[in-house]
């Protein structure tokens, strides 16, 4: 009833081709947007802005950077938290070493370095695949993590190795509110979120999903291997960099190698599978699932006075958490992007299903 | 030279620990097709149960008792998550069991608790010397890394005779050749399931038993498994004496590595050089050392 | 059915969740300390005595004295697992809480410490990292907001460097010596180096450093490094499951216990009851004592535990790290008096909490007075040194307790406080700050 396709025809190839074709999928995005851009920011607290959308909408931004690779082509990664760590380091050396370089740039340039990292460390896969690629890109996750502790000139010298990010200065604004950064992250998603979109409906996108579906048969047809898969690590890099850079600067503001260790490098492999692989949305539904599931868990008995040790309910936050997992993929193994478009075709006919 | 070989001896006895952990993951590799990533868990779990049991009835006992909640959770696992999620892709049941290891991680502790617990079989930890007349010195070797040596060994030799032997070993290898094969011939795959999950319980237990000796039981010995998963991809998924081969080369290998390269760059590169060697050595034979060759057909 | 069964669920879930952020309303005349703690994880059996000592200081307080001058001193603990970013929420969820907000902050990591640096001005709430975090936040006139208080890890080096000193009797007699540090690797372990480099171009003696990866469960290459290159000193920066295995794996290559020496983070019963007789001789910094024979200890004993009101385990009431969590924890609350004495005897906000800090002067009557004599070294905190003169002791493990080898040992302000300025300046350039004039009266 509420979500009906009836009616909308489309008369011209661009109408065709649109992202969204639904007319309520326009207006819902158009209202999420003007949400997040508007209400958001005056209605919400420190905490739910700090704590909850800044880390969310930066894993969201990592997650579409690796959902790419293992989503859109194919490749299992276990180095994405090196990847940040590249992300956050270069965008720590440009700030530093430029003078004058406006942040937003510094954040475009860690994205290319990290892209070419990325790159390099994404060649095993023309030889590899599967379970031995994974534990292959590993390697790129120690050897990341061990570069950026040993070799002192990324950390500009500093005794310890651990590094404060220089103030945030875009556009000759100085950002310092919680509203601010979380509006200087929002917009920065958005924009690449519409660009991944963009990017896996065009022809490179499908070369991946070619190379996903049949390496083989891709390479028959024309796709040629080498390519597809070294410009899916390219551009997954990419938007892993940025979001990197972005968790450094704009969420944490001080860092050590361990705040990219192989522990993010496996909770951003859970939102993309969780979310959905091969979905964009997929991205924003499996972080939100992680990052706040276990928030929520180990606030609820305190919230509603159970009385209950910390130890406690850190290891309940576990069981639930581990069981949920479960739970969704036996449900819906697709992820809750899935769960998300049978929604949609229910409400097609709700309430009037026969 | 004395020294040299005092490295490579530590890193092969170094090695036998890294093979006890990857066995678990092959294991159920082989016969399920699951990389199970909580491997870790179950070690770290198994380690628990026995330490905590111990403290409260006789040894043996315990033991028994231990062994007996690896199967329970054997038959938990398959029913509650490998039965329902049949024939999804791989990568689903990877992250199902990385759902158990964080619902391991949280209920082995809420119940055992996190404290460090000591687990002491009496073996001596004193270093003893050998070959003293070859070279000066001597060269050391730790009682105890020896007696984890050889207790990976017999588990070794008891699993090989298990497979090729026993009727069951003899279905379990007929699964991994062929699920529907096996099945179309009679074999229950779901009992299967709960055998390997089981004996993989049972690897988990002993590798618990040797890094808690070792480490005192305690969480840390659950980031053991990350140690394997180089040995993994050198030795291959499916291959028992790929995990033997590989723990020793990759033990030997980081050793090395550490003590005679580590210098020259700041140290600390036992924790990628392992990967690298893997990974060089995977873009000759993608199927690792004693791998099956994956042939393809579209 | 199946599907709306799942959906409903899922809004349950997330109703549920939505009231779970929105806490209850506070009481007006209580002080709000949050606690940073981790109970479960690989730091666990390290964290849980720290927690245990920490509150079990608070509610002391409150069970003997009524609170701080009548004001009741109320304790929420956050579980952080170690891991900064959920170190840096729990700060967010707790920052706010109380009629005033929290009165300070205790991070219990070095890299929560480094995230929450960044915060603390804006929050306006006081960092304290008592024996860890930031050593270059000793200069408060750049870190107005941090207190590394009782001793940074430059402050440890040199004091381990004077001791050996002190056993062979004089700086002089270290030329030709060697040794290594066995460290952590991680910004923690990274701390001690320059001071130690600094010291062997001083006095001579070799220096090498060997990084071990966290966790720390395989260091066999370190100590056959070591083994090969038998250093006459081995100094332990590490944490957690890594000083246990350092120990046992010195023992496995016969390195002499009696010459390691460990920080004060090195240097508790977890690390060294697990390494069994292998521990005996082993020595480390400390920066209070430990035991129940001092007159704070004894309250937590006769207020707390024979009600039945402790955190710990009774036997656990006295060992390292549980009175290291009471002193931590004290000397905020002390901090909180010296500010009431100021502000007025109601619940204080972090800012004047802050100022409480800064003019903290724990002479050797007050310890006294708090029930802290031989437990605590004399400190005087001032806008200019918020470390507020850094003194330790040696103690060594005897296979059944902690016995003091030395005296209380001054750290040389001459030698590491251009150390500090130097660093402080070069943060305060990169961030752009303008150093506070500590002349005028804050």
């Amino acid at each position: 009833m509420l979500y009906r396709e009836a009616g909308q025809f489309k008369t011209s190839y661009a109408a065709d081709q649109a992202v969204f074709p639904i007319l309520q999928d326009r207006l819902a995005l158009a209202l999420v947007l003007v949400v997040a851009f508007f209400a958001v920011p005056l209605l919400s607290t420190d905490y739910l802005l700090t704590s909850i959308l800044i880390p969310f909408l930066i894993l969201s931004l990592a997650a579409i950077g690796l959902n790419i690779l293992v989503g859109y082509c194919g490749q299992i990664s276990l180095g994405t938290g090196g990847l940040m760590a590249v992300g956050a380091y270069a965008a720590y050396n440009f700030a530093i070493r430029v003078p004058g370089l406006d942040l937003l740039v510094c954040f475009v340039l860690a994205g290319l370095t990290a892209a070419a990292v990325g790159m390099f460390f994404g060649v095993p896969s023309l030889r590899i695949k599967g379970f031995y690629l994974a534990v292959a890109t590993l390697a790129a996750q120690f050897f990341l993590d061990w570069s950026f502790s040993r070799i002192r000139w990324f950390t500009n010298y500093t005794p310890s190795g651990s590094l404060a990010a220089p103030p945030l200065e875009i556009l000759g604004f100085r950002i310092t509110t919680p509203s601010g950064r979380y509006l200087l992250t929002l917009a920065i998603v958005v924009v690449m979120a519409a660009l991944a979109k963009n990017l896996t409906r065009g022809r490179i996108g499908r070369s991946w999903m070619a190379i996903r579906d049949m390496d083989i048969a891709a390479e028959i047809i024309g796709i040629r291997p080498l390519q597809a898969k070294l410009s899916a690590f390219a551009v997954s890099s990419f938007f892993v960099g940025v979001a990197g850079a972005l968790w450094a600067f704009v969420h944490l503001g001080s860092w050590e190698p361990a705040a990219f260790d192989i522990n993010r490098s496996f909770s951003l492999l859970f939102m993309v599978i969780i979310g959905g692989l091969g979905s964009i949305l997929g991205c924003f539904l499996g972080a939100g699932f992680i990052l706040v599931v276990p928030l929520v868990l180990n606030q609820l008995p305190t919230a509603f006075g159970i009385p209950l040790s910390t130890a406690m309910i850190s290891n309940l936050e576990n069981m639930i958490f581990g069981s949920l997992i479960i739970f969704f993929l036996i449900t819906e193994p697709r992820g809750l992007a899935r769960l998300w478009a049978i929604a949609k075709e229910k409400l097609r006919l709700w309430p009037f299903p026969h | 030279m004395g020294f040299f070989f005092e490295v490579a001896i530590g890193g092969l006895l170094a090695g036998v620990l890294y093979s006890l952990v990857a066995l678990g993951f092959v294991l159920i590799f082989k016969a399920s097709g699951v990389f199970n990533f909580a491997q870790g868990a179950m070690v770290l779990f198994a380690a628990l149960s026995l330490v905590r049991l111990a403290e409260i009835m006789p040894f043996a006992l315990a033991l028994m008792l231990a062994c007996a909640i690896m199967v329970g959770l054997a038959f938990a696992v398959e029913r509650l998550i490998l039965r329902p999620l049949v024939n999804q892709e791989g990568i689903i049941l990877f992250m199902a069991t990385i759902g158990l290891s964080f619902f391991l991680d949280g209920f082995g502790q809420a119940i055992w608790g996190s404290d460090i617990y000591i687990l002491d079989f009496g073996v001596p930890k004193d270093p003893i010397f050998i070959l003293e007349s070859l070279f000066e010195g001597g060269i050391l070797v730790n009682e105890f890394d020896i007696f984890a040596a050889v207790v990976a060994g017999v588990l070794v030799l008891v699993l090989a005779t298990f497979f090729q032997k026993t009727r069951i070993g003899r279905a379990l290898r007929a699964v991994a050749d062929d699920h529907q094969a096996a099945q179309s011939i009679g074999i229950p795959l779901n009992q299967i399931w709960i055998i390997v999950w089981a004996v993989a319980g049972f690897v988990a237990l002993v590798a618990g038993m040797v890094w808690g000796s070792k480490l005192g039981v305690q969480f840390s010995i659950a980031l053991v498994a990350l140690k394997a998963l180089p040995v993994l991809i050198l030795g291959g998924f499916t291959s028992v004496p790929g995990a033997i081969i590989g723990g020793l080369i990759i033990g030997t290998g980081e050793k090395l590595s550490e003590v005679f390269i580590g210098p020259l760059v700041g140290g600390g590169i036992e924790s990628w050089f392992a990967y690298v060697v893997a990974l060089l050595f995977l873009l000759v034979r993608p199927q690792g050392l004693f791998g099956e060759r994956i042939i393809e057909r579209v | 059915m199946r599907f709306t069964r799942t959906l409903a669920l899922a809004a349950l879930g997330a109703a549920v969740g939505l009231t779970g952020l929105v806490g209850p309303a506070a009481a007006q005349n209580e002080q709000f300390i949050p606690a940073l703690v981790y109970r479960t994880g690989p730091y666990a059996p390290n964290g849980a005595p720290f927690a245990n000592g920490f509150v079990d200081y608070i509610n002391m307080i409150n069970e003997r004295d009524g609170g701080v001058n009548g004001v009741k001193l109320v304790v929420e603990e956050c579980e952080t697992g170690y891991a900064t970013d959920r170190g840096v929420e729990c700060f967010d969820r707790l920052k706010g809480k109380g009629p005033t907000g929290a009165a300070f902050i205790h991070p219990l990591s070095t890299g929560i410490t480094f995230a929450l640096i960044e915060k603390a001005p804006t929050d306006k709430i006081p960092v304290m990292s008592v024996g860890y975090g930031r050593s270059e936040a000793a200069d408060g006139r750049i870190f107005p907001w941090v207190f590394p208080l009782l001793g940074t890890y430059w402050s440890a080096a040199d004091i381990l460097v004077h001791h050996l000193a002190n056993t062979l009797g004089g700086y002089d007699k270290l030329k030709g010596k060697k040794i290594t540090l066995v460290f952590h690797d991680s910004p923690y372990g990274k701390e001690p180096i320059p001071i130690l480099q600094e010291l062997a171009k001083r006095h001579g003696y070799v220096f090498e450093a060997l990084p071990v990866t966290a966790p720390g469960v395989e260091q066999k290459a370190t100590w056959l490094q070591i083994r090969q290159g038998r250093p006459d000193y081995v100094f332990l920066w590490g944490w957690g499951v890594m000083n246990s295995t350092s120990i046992k794996e010195a023992a496995a290559v016969n390195f002499p216990r009696n010459r390691m020496y460990g920080v004060w983070w090195s240097g508790a019963e977890p690390d060294v009851v697990p390494a069994e007789a292998g521990a005996n001789g082993y020595n480390s910094l400390a920066l209070h004592a430990t035991g129940t024979s001092y007159g704070v200890v004894r309250d937590v004993l006769k207020h707390l535990y024979d009600k039945g009101k402790g955190a710990a385990k009774r036997e656990e009431v006295g060992q390292v790290l549980y009175n290291r969590g009471l002193v931590s924890v004290a000397l905020g609350i002390e901090g909180i008096r010296v500010a009431q004495e100021r502000f007025g005897k109601k619940p204080l906000t972090g800012e004047q909490v802050r100022w409480g800090i800064e003019n903290l002067n724990l002479t050797p009557e007050r310890i006294n007075q708090m029930g802290f004599e031989g437990l605590l070294a004399p400190l005087k905190v001032s806008c200019l040194d918020h470390e507020g003169g850094s003194r330790a002791r040696i103690q060594q493990w005897d296979g059944k307790g902690w016995k003091f080898i030395s005296d209380w040992i001054t750290a040389d302000d001459k030698l590491l406080r251009p150390f500090v300025e130097t660093a402080a300046a070069k943060y305060a350039q990169e961030k752009s700050i303008a150093a506070r004039d500590c002349s005028k009266p804050g």
